[in-house]
């Protein structure tokens, strides 16, 4: 099943890395299937992340169908909190190979935090805020150092400057990190911080908080 | 169990009026100038010698230092917590201890900046040091520890300042600036006239380092904690938390490689983010999770409560 998403990726050329070596039929099994087929349906599971209010769960398996998925299951595991107090959420569905990455485009679009995409794991999110002369400190060269010396992504960032941005100021940002790296992200984040006077204020770490 | 109680603020008091519901005398009495101490095999009139300290009157006609001489079991230290060579708690606990006798501290200073110290005179002893009052109040923390085998905890996580904590809840929920907070909190008797302990961090700080130090056996006193407060904690950030779904919490963190305190995002729903004067401990364990205790983590009759169930463990 999950050397098929690889293959199905393929035929777009982002993903081929991620393909399992070797397993060629599959890769031509995934080539055969135009988005348009109806058969060669595989099943995949996605592993998403999600906001605890109502209407969520619906909002994220409507890409599913609108893609051309087909669910086949839900497991939507309350009580087990992710440390970002969202719920983790796995949904099976079945789809034609090369639409995979279509469902896929279509959740992150629609917002939702995709952990796992049949064999890919898309790393972690970390959320930290900073606080302080974010403008004055040169906020586009604090993000370019978190890109290079930090090594995450910057999914996003809201400033909040209620005062100007000559005065203290706040931005939240949303970084991509490698799964297990998040310690050295951090161990960064905090140098970076120090260094131009900045506060950290960290996502706690540990458990179901 | 026969009660010698140093300190006759809210803690000292609350366990003098306490002790009898508990099934303990009071032997004596004492703040840092006069003491009230029982005739032999008598109590102290505990009513009577709170309300003539509350009316600036001499607590009783006794020094201090005859406390120690009194027949007393259990040796109850409700002095101020003190930084440094934790005195005079610290001689407090030597003296006690040299007697053969129990002493139960709500004082932090000598557990948080002399443990290896107070470990070693207590070897020596034919009595024993609890300390329960001196972490998280009327909360269970350190006797859940125990039951748990100190081994067994890796970690033990908390919001463990109230007035810390009542800030940083009114900043967030009416968007209001830290000063403006802080006077609010003052005037409602939350925060102290000089609040700098609770909001610097140093008192989460000081309760970490014992909780380190319980999960170590030692070797943590305040300078080996990273110490960070929320007086630079603007309603903005606070307000993009809240944007994701957050809130921050001035969080302490103890493990048996060090301590850190500071600002944290938590979830806005979840365990952590306890409202106004609540405190609330995680205790990460080794084979039962995660572990959670919320409740009152100071005031005198909560504190108290704390003093009289150590003495009960003796």
């Amino acid at each position: 099943m999950s050397d098929e998403y690889a293959s199905g990726s393929s035929t777009t050329g982002t993903a081929a890395d991620s393909g399992a070596d070797g397993d060629t039929d599959a890769a031509a099994d995934g080539e055969d299937n135009s988005p348009e087929t109806d058969g060669g349906r595989q099943a995949y599971t996605v592993r998403l992340e999600l906001v605890d209010e109502p209407g969520e769960l619906l909002r994220a398996l409507a890409p599913i169908s609108e893609h051309g998925g087909n669910l086949l299951s839900i497991h939507h595991e309350r009580g087990n909190i992710t440390p970002r107090g969202h719920i983790p959420v796995e949904v099976d569905l079945e789809c034609v190979p090369a639409r995979f990455d279509d469902v896929v485009d279509g959740l992150r679009e629609a917002g939702i935090n995709v952990i796992q995409a049949g064999p890919e794991r898309y790393g972690e999110e970390l959320t930290v805020v900073l606080v302080g002369h974010l403008v004055e400190t040169d906020l586009s060269d604090s993000l370019s150092r978190i890109e290079g010396e930090a090594h995450a992504g910057v999914l996003d960032l809201s400033l909040n400057a209620p005062d100007g941005t000559d005065a203290i100021s706040s931005a939240r940002l949303r970084l991509a990190v490698d799964t297990g790296r998040r310690e050295t992200v951090l161990e960064a984040l905090r140098s970076l911080a120090d260094e131009k006077g900045l506060s950290l204020i960290e996502p706690l770490s540990g458990g179901e908080i | 169990m026969r009660l010698a109680i140093l300190g006759a603020g809210a803690v000292g008091g609350s366990v003098a009026e306490l002790a009898g519901e508990y099934g303990h005398e009071v032997v004596a009495l004492a703040n840092s100038s006069q003491a009230a101490v029982a005739d032999e095999d008598e109590e102290i009139d505990v009513e009577s010698a709170l309300e003539r300290a509350a009316s600036d009157e001499a607590l009783g006609s006794s020094d201090p230092d005859r406390v120690f001489e009194t027949d007393y079991d259990v040796l109850v230290e409700a002095t101020p917590t003190t930084l440094g060579e934790a005195e005079p708690g610290f001689s407090h606990v030597e003296r006690t201890l040299a007697d053969d006798k129990h002493v139960v501290l709500a004082n932090k200073g000598p557990v948080a900046e002399r443990y290896e110290d107070v470990r070693a005179l207590e070897r020596e002893s034919a009595g024993s040091v609890r300390f329960e009052a001196a972490v998280g109040g009327a909360i269970p923390v350190l006797s859940t520890i125990e039951d748990c085998t100190p081994q067994a905890v890796t970690a033990v996580r908390g919001v463990l300042n109230g007035t810390a904590n009542f800030i940083l809840t009114r900043m967030a929920a009416e968007g209001l600036e830290y000063e403006h907070v802080l006077a609010e909190a003052q005037d409602l008797g939350v925060a102290e006239a000089d609040p700098t302990f609770d909001v610097d961090g140093t008192d989460a700080a000081l309760k970490c380092v014992i909780l380190a130090n319980v999960l170590a056996d030692g070797g943590f006193s305040l300078e080996d904690a990273d110490v960070t407060g929320i007086q630079d904690v603007p309603p903005s950030a606070l307000e993009l938390a809240a944007e994701d779904g957050r809130t921050i919490r001035l969080v302490g963190e103890a493990t048996r490689e060090g301590v850190r305190v500071g600002p944290r995002l938590v979830p806005e729903n979840g365990a952590m983010a306890v409202s106004g004067t609540r405190n609330i401990v995680q205790i990460q364990t080794r084979h039962a999770g995660d572990l959670y205790s919320s409740g009152r983590g100071a005031g005198g009759p909560e504190t108290a409560t704390a003093v009289l169930s150590d003495v009960g463990r003796l």
